[in-house]
């Protein structure tokens, strides 16, 4: 396994019913990710990408194919293992961002460090630090009721930094956003891009995944495309075209 | 006319589309109903059998007593100071005044006290006990009260000892002239050294053996004297005449009436547990109908939207909520009537101390209104606040689930960063729904309470100073009081299970999180039960005072024992050991459900 690889998955599946009820969510993905690359994978609606991301967080357990996280193998992990592999290795952002009505923005990030077992002085201390860099300090005791979706999306963005994961996994990170919101949200996904962190952002968002390293374009629960940010296709645009069409 | 169709077609669809809800609610209500019935049926119940027993015996209408003892009257008692009454104005007929004594009896291995009552052997006109079997006194032969022959197993044959004489027994009577065992001394009772351990029951000798037994124990000998009223109704009027008289060497008068009630407190005491035991189960009824109807609201909310988008006013979905529950509880309110009324009668026997059978269990209009009452009582009460919640929701809202925020209570989260993963989540979990705290901790409370006053009968019984051999009072009491704690056990189970289900259900977005950010499975899991060990165990310690309390009334009078500290820890471990591992049923079931699956569907 190259030591450059982070997350590496080979004829990885998920199909969900049987006979012709049959849905195959993902079909066959082959993908290597980098360390410290950016990774943005788009595609319509309903074609597997958000199903894709949850199987490389260990969200959801894969029908079949193999899977690694930083050379280890994770399509075979318990579900104790798995979880301890999101406390430390993963960081997710979701769409509806998920967050805690009942704590305040600095609880719901240090909630992972919790978790995971640290001081909750540390914790803390991590959350206020957090906050700062996403520029919510002065927001940090507000409730996520008191905030507004941008707000709310990059408390989700500090928390899912709070244990330093080694690939933060983002679903439709901008979906529920403004523009304006969704634009304070990318130069934070930039600025995470820039110091080194490993990305993979499942998005609509054109502008997200031009700040990407690589694009990938999905239907049907396959890869139908790869771009570089270069401007390289590695995949079959033709084919992407047909479907698409 | 249409507005009425209306709710009645959507309370009827609604039953039918969530029947198992349906069932729970009614079965809830119903256990309490019937308990309450039963309780009702047993008011009276020994009236017949007492006044059947008082005619088959020409019982008394007052017996006097004339018992040595005490500071003002220490010497042997003069009989003929009784014999003044013979000739008292209303007087109409009198027997005795008897002998009567207190020995030590032993029998078929087992000791108790008895009081021993010299009578002729010639039939006497007043107050003739009337035999079960066997045949009347006779010299060396003795009658054993049906009560206390029983209790000690005794039949025709056998021999027991009456302090050291030893005597066959003859025959087995009742009477309605003095209490069932263990209610003997409610006459009056003189029993020095270690017969005062004990509550006597009833034996009768021929005179002189009696006198025989009073000499060879060096036991005192009291009189008792039987007369009959020309005006039975007055004799309470008579007796309180004559008791007015407080000098100490006044003999002391006591009306059937007294006597039949002292009779009838066996079946008082069951009375008193069954309605205290209805009120209890009337209250665990509340807490599961909050708990159903809370989740329901909570899974009904899209649809409450729907009503109003379509037209629904505010007033209409209410209704619907509420007509949905009363309905249920009508129907409940019955199965538990009839259920009462066709168990009564297990319960109503007149026990071996009285002839004759109870009667039908006499359930009249007030009764059946209480029944009802209660059961809609615990519909409303309990469906009145999600109702109007229901009604007052915007149709916006409504119709996009949204769920009630949860409470926020800022020193539990600071106080629970300190602690484990598990602990963490499960003190943060709980105080997400105080209310729902409040009903699991009060739902546990009571069936503890339940179960420490079927401890407290335990370990009066064991407890010295209140012998009295396979007491039927403590056997019937002790008996009833069990089956209300299992009717107890039975309903805090569902609402256990229902609580702990809500629960799941409500932290089911927040334990998906708690999974995505790194919490365990397990960590989750035990997170769900220890929020519901909090409230457990709070109950089970509120149900020791309860449980005390509880027995100690039903019982009005006599002394409690304490059941022992291992009892009640045994009882406070065992019931959050039982709340805890209910909550696992749960717990794993939404743990096998992955993680983004919870996720999408909350966003869904």
């Amino acid at each position: 396994m190259d030591a450059l690889i982070l997350v590496r998955a080979r004829g990885l599946r998920k199909e969900y019913g049987k006979g012709e009820g049959l849905v195959r969510a993902v079909h066959g993905v082959d993908l290597d990710v980098a360390a410290g690359e950016t990774l943005a994978v788009m595609g319509p609606s309903g074609c597997g990408k958000s199903t894709l991301l949850h199987l490389l967080g260990g969200l959801d357990r894969p029908s079949g194919g193999e899977l690694w996280l930083n050379g280890r193998r994770t399509d075979q992990m318990g579900e104790r293992a798995l979880a301890r592999m999101r406390r430390s290795d993963v960081g997710f952002v979701f769409q509806a961002f998920h967050l805690m009505d009942e704590l305040t923005a600095k609880e719901n990030v240090e909630l992972p460090a919790l978790l995971a077992g640290r001081p909750p002085r540390q914790a803390r201390r991590r959350a206020i630090e957090l906050l700062g860099q996403v520029g919510l300090a002065e927001r940090a005791d507000h409730l996520p009721s008191a905030l507004s979706g941008g707000q709310r999306q990059r408390v989700a963005i500090a928390r899912a930094l709070a244990n330093e994961p080694l690939v933060v996994l983002a679903d439709e990170p901008t979906g529920n956003l403004d523009s304006a919101a969704a634009l304070d949200v990318l130069r934070l996904f930039e600025v995470l891009h820039l110091s080194g962190m490993t990305l993979v952002i499942v998005t609509h968002d054109n502008r997200v995944a031009s700040a990407a390293d690589r694009v990938i374009s999905m239907r049907d629960g396959a890869f139908v495309d790869e771009l570089l940010t270069s401007g390289t296709t590695t995949g079959n645009l033709a084919d992407f075209a047909r479907i698409g069409g | 006319m249409g507005k009425l169709l209306l709710v009645w077609r959507l309370t009827t669809k609604d039953l039918r589309h969530r029947p198992g809800e349906a069932v729970l609610l009614l079965l809830a209500i119903a256990t309490a109903a019937t308990a309450l019935t039963l309780g009702m049926a047993l008011h009276g119940a020994t009236n017949n059998p007492y006044a059947a027993t008082r005619a088959a015996t020409n019982g008394p209408d007052v017996v006097v007593t004339e018992i040595p003892g005490g500071p003002g009257n220490p010497g042997p008692v003069n009989a003929a100071a009784l014999t003044r009454l013979d000739h008292a104005p209303g007087v109409v007929a009198h027997s005795g005044p008897y002998p009567v004594t207190w020995a030590l009896v032993r029998a078929r291995g087992l000791t108790a006290g008895a009081e021993i009552d010299g009578r002729s052997s010639a039939p006497s006109s007043v107050d003739q006990p009337k035999l079960t079997s066997g045949s009347w006194v006779r010299p060396g032969g003795a009658v054993v009260e049906g009560g206390f022959a029983r209790a000690l197993g005794l039949a025709i044959g056998d021999r027991i000892t009456l302090g050291r004489v030893s005597f066959r027994v003859v025959g087995i009577a009742v009477t309605a002239a003095i209490p069932n065992y263990p209610g003997v001394c409610f006459l009056g009772c003189e029993m020095p050294g270690s017969l005062g351990n004990y509550n006597p029951g009833l034996i009768w000798l021929t005179q002189t053996d009696a006198e025989r037994v009073a000499a060879l124990s060096a036991e005192p000998v009291a009189y008792f004297a039987d007369l009959k009223l020309s005006d039975p109704a007055q004799a309470n009027n008579f007796a309180n005449a004559y008791d007015a008289n407080t000098s100490p060497r006044a003999p002391f008068l006591l009306s059937w009436q007294s006597i039949r009630n002292e009779d009838a407190t066996t079946i008082s005491n069951d009375q008193l547990v069954l309605i205290t035991g209805s009120w209890l189960l009337g209250l665990l009824a509340l807490a599961s109908v909050a708990v159903l109807v809370g989740g329901r609201m909570a899974g009904q909310t899209r649809r409450v939207g729907l009503v109003k988008a379509v037209g629904g006013t505010p007033g209409l979905v209410a209704t619907v909520f509420l007509f949905e529950h009363v309905l249920l509880a009508l129907c409940a309110a019955g199965a538990g009537l009839l259920a009462g009324w066709l168990t009564a009668p297990l319960l109503t026997g007149p026990g071996a101390g009285l002839v004759g059978a109870p009667g039908p269990p006499p359930l009249g209009t007030s009764a059946i209104g209480l029944v009802t009452a209660m059961a809609l009582g615990v519909a409303v009460i309990a469906t009145f606040v999600p109702a109007i919640r229901a009604a007052r929701i915007s149709t916006v809202s409504a119709l996009g689930d949204a769920v009630r925020t949860p409470r926020r209570r800022a020193w539990v989260v600071a106080f629970s960063a300190r602690l484990p993963v598990p602990l963490l989540l499960g003190l943060r979990l709980a105080a997400r729904r105080p209310r729902r705290l409040v009903l699991s901790a009060l739902s546990v409370a009571i069936t503890a309470s339940g179960i420490v006053a079927v401890l407290a009968v335990h370990a009066t019984d064991a407890s010295p100073g209140f012998l009295a051999p396979n007491n039927p009072q403590n056997l019937q009491l002790d008996q009833v009081t069990s089956v209300i704690s299992a009717m107890l056990i039975i309903l805090a189970v569902v609402n256990a299970i229902l609580i702990a289900w809500a629960m799941a259900l409500d932290a089911r977005h927040s334990s998906a999180l708690a999974r995505a950010l790194g919490a365990t499975p397990r960590q989750v899991g035990t997170a769900l039960s220890v929020a519901q060990i909090f409230p457990a165990l709070a109950g089970a310690l509120l149900g020791i005072p309860g449980g005390i309390g509880l027995y100690d009334a039903a019982k009005h009078g006599g002394s409690t024992a304490v059941p022992p500290v291992s009892w009640l820890g045994a009882m406070v471990l065992g019931t959050v050991l039982v709340v805890a591992v209910l909550t696992v049923i749960p717990a794993r079931i939404g743990a096998r459900r992955p993680v983004a699956e919870i996720l999408q569907a909350e966003t869904a």
